[in-house]
């Protein structure tokens, strides 16, 4: 598949990206990228997708990757360009999403003089890149693209950078892919150590209380059938973190749902009274332990992940495991089955008791509100009753969000995609148009907050123009809802800019229609379901649905930040009882 | 806290400071101090980096310093396991009255006088960090006028080397 004949550096790039298998780019051209956007006009291969912001595309990679577990692709220029793509970088890089981001690069000569539309972008992003390049020699792309592909997608996935100086995408080269990459400093472990694994193994049959402990690294290595294959064999309860959902079916019964700082009491508890946290690409994020030096204090620790730097970062792991969490759960699963098949097992009856009481006594649930007026938390629950498992679901982030990840019942992996690590407003809307061009016969959903969505929802008219009919569920309570939470528990009710008036303005049916979209407006509970389902029967154009709801409903269950999981409170001045009660 | 001498062989590619550097700076780690120079293999310099961290801490710093594309491999150097150096030249006052008890000093530290004038003597002098302390010290009460000191380099001791396990040759763009 190698070829080697005289191109442009610009041909080359292009080129190049083909090689690496891209389907489609999100991108925006201008100077320094130019010369790059002329052979891409001829390409056959790569569509290119002409967002309305840089932020839009580097979003829409991230959908398209979180979604399809492809390399997500976007393109801007330099300067404002490649700036405009440092959040969706930033995302990325939290979220551990394959993404390689081209840029344009003034002239290898202007570098460093201040020169129009100049900005250092490998500078500024490599604390948010997991590698980035500066090429200014033409014959270098294919093999920088070549090497981006490869660290973007292999290991703990996450962003590349490749910044190419105009000059260089103009300048005559020979063309030639590489056919392997080998980088001398990069070399991912993914086959577990087998002595880790037996000790993991002997720790999980003689725990009382153990737990799986899931986290999005099991999505983005496609290992939910391992996961299956470990739970059911065991019988361990799992939870799975706000990155993790879908990756163990929500219906199943073992599965206690979702830990940390808005999850159900029995996840939190089952983490926090544990005997045993088997970690599986999860990272022990503040937002999943509480005040660290409370989190579950009987835990032992083994921690699978195959980023040896998260292991023992924040809570120090009895087993380290490195490694590929599919190869890990396989391993340790073929261990068991030994160990099992030879008459050892857990005991954890006990322990199921609690779970199972935690559970009845406190399901996640939400109340109606008093005056009448639309509950946001029956809105998104009906969504995804009657749009079903088999949907993608992307959420921004706030009230919206974790009510998305609360009432949406899933069922697979890459079925839910949100901003989980950097927590981006306006992240829902642009994931939601990747993911459907990465998937266009699929359903596709953004839940989005009314604040999230004016961030980005320029893109309506890139979704219009280039038929990539998503549908947006906007849960307009009219305020920033989870910061006016806030306010409300923690700051005397003093609601200090947060009211974004969005019940009055903008007019999001017509704000729709200007973009060539359905505007469908629902108020009330009665027309949940119609609006849902007419939105569900319109595929010509993206549709966007104004639920107008209330403004003071709360996310529960929640663990205040900085405070202690022991200290969930269900609701409003309402802590769960940990023991039981019979 | 403990002090932790990381040996850290990098690729020679442009920006490859700013990496280990800005690594440190973000994760909050401190640097005490910081060599750069070639090895004996082209394209592969080597970093020794010295920190002021307890064990846990520089787990961390080895691991995330790993994840670095461009490094190629990381040792810790224990001081009693290798030889450790840094260099000081220092700007001493000395007149006719001090030059004589400046000389003792020197001598006594086996450092080297490398520059005279009439009123000052520019004193170079290679060790471990704690030496040129002590060295220092001594030379303090004469009137320190300038000074500047390198970063510690250091090689384990014995046979053997960290570059032994065959480094592949490295072209690539940075």
């Amino acid at each position: 598949m190698s070829s080697s004949e005289q191109v442009t550096g610009a041909q080359s790039l292009i080129r190049s990206l083909e090689y690496a298998g891209v389907d489609v780019v999100f991108g925006i051209p201008g100077g320094a990228i130019l010369p790059a956007y002329d052979p891409l006009m001829d390409s056959m291969k790569v569509r290119h997708i002409l967002v309305r912001h840089e932020q839009a595309a580097g979003h829409a990679a991230e959908g398209y990757a979180a979604a399809t577990g492809r390399v997500g692709v976007c393109m801007a220029t330099s300067g404002p360009g490649a700036t405009n793509l440092v959040t969706p970088i930033a995302d990325a890089h939290m979220d551990s999403v394959p993404m390689v981001a081209i840029t344009g690069q003034v002239p290898s000569s202007a570098i460093g003089s201040d020169a129009f539309q100049e900005a250092d972008i490998r500078g500024i992003t490599m604390p948010i890149t997991k590698h980035s390049y500066l090429v200014t020699d033409p014959g270098e792309i294919p093999r920088a693209v070549a090497e981006a592909f490869h660290l973007a997608s292999t290991g703990r996935p996450g962003p590349v950078l490749v910044d190419v100086s105009k000059d260089a995408l103009q300048a005559m080269t020979t063309f030639e892919w590489p056919e392997e990459v080998s980088l001398a400093g990069y070399r991912p472990v993914t086959k577990p150590h087998s002595k880790q694994v037996r000790e993991a193994a002997r720790m999980i049959l003689d725990a009382k209380r153990p737990v799986l402990y899931v986290g999005g690294g099991v999505i983005r290595s496609d290992a939910s059938a391992q996961l299956r294959g470990l739970a059911e064999l065991t019988g361990i309860p799992v939870v799975t973190t706000l990155m993790a959902r879908g990756a163990f079916p929500d219906s199943h019964p073992q599965h206690m749902g979702m830990p940390g700082m808005h999850g159900s009491v029995g996840a939190v508890g089952a983490l926090q009274k544990s005997d045993l946290i088997i970690a599986l690409g999860a990272r022990f994020d503040d937002r999943v332990t509480g005040k660290l030096s409370t989190f579950a204090p009987g835990a032992a620790v083994i921690h699978a992940d195959i980023d040896p730097a998260e292991i023992s970062k924040n809570r120090v792991a009895d087993v380290p495991i490195v490694g590929d969490v599919g190869e890990v759960m396989a391993e340790l699963t073929a261990v068991l089955s030994e160990d099992m098949a030879s008459g050892k097992r857990g005991d954890y009856e006990e322990w199921w008791k609690l779970l199972d009481h935690w559970r009845s006594t406190y399901p996640v649930g939400y109340d109606l509100p008093d005056d009448g007026s639309l509950s946001p938390q029956y809105v998104i629950s009906r969504l995804g009753d009657i749009s079903g498992p088999d949907a993608v679901y992307a959420a921004g982030v706030g009230q919206h969000q974790m009510w998305g990840a609360q009432f949406v019942k899933y069922e697979k992996p890459r079925t839910w995609l949100n901003s989980g690590g950097l927590g981006t407003m306006g992240y829902a809307g642009p994931a939601a148009m990747g993911a459907k061009v990465g998937l266009p016969g699929t359903t596709v959903w953004a839940i989005d907050g009314d604040g999230c969505f004016q961030m980005t929802n320029q893109e309506l008219v890139t979704c219009t123009i280039n038929e990539i009919p998503i549908k947006v569920a906007l849960i307009n309570n009219s305020s920033l809802g989870m910061v006016r939470q806030w306010q409300t528990l923690f700051y005397n009710e003093r609601y200090s800019e947060t009211d974004l008036h969005s019940h009055r303005l903008p007019d999001f049916v017509k704000l729709a229609d200007a973009y060539g979209c359905h505007g469908l407006r629902c108020e009330s509970a009665d027309g949940v379901d119609a609006t849902i389902e007419k939105a569900l029967s319109l595929n010509d154009a993206p549709v966007v649905i104004d639920f107008v709801v209330h403004k003071d409903a709360m996310v529960w269950p929640m663990v205040a930040a900085g405070t202690s999981n022991d200290d969930i409170m269900v609701a409003r001045a309402m802590a769960p009882s940990w023991d039981r009660e019979d | 806290m403990p002090r932790h001498t990381l040996s850290v062989l990098v690729e020679d590619k442009p920006g490859v400071l700013a990496r280990v550097s800005s690594l440190f700076s973000r994760r909050g780690f401190n640097i005490e101090s910081l060599a750069v120079g070639p090895t004996e293999v082209e394209g592969v310099s080597r970093m020794t980096i010295v920190v002021d961290v307890d064990s846990l801490l520089l787990e961390q710093v080895t691991k995330q310093l790993n994840k670095l594309i461009n490094v190629l491999k990381i040792v810790e150097l224990e001081p009693d396991a290798s030889v450790q150096r840094a260099i000081v030249m220092v700007k001493v006052r000395a007149d006719a009255n001090s030059r004589s008890r400046v000389l003792e000093v020197i001598n006594l530290f086996r450092a080297r006088a490398v520059d005279v004038s009439l009123d000052a003597i520019t004193v170079e002098a290679t060790g471990t960090p704690d030496k040129l302390e002590a060295l220092l010290r001594m030379l303090e009460p004469f009137g320190i006028k300038e000074l500047v000191m390198s970063g510690v380099v250091a090689l384990s001791r014995g046979g053997r080397s960290i570059s032994d396990r065959a480094l592949r040759p490295i072209d690539r763009p940075a």
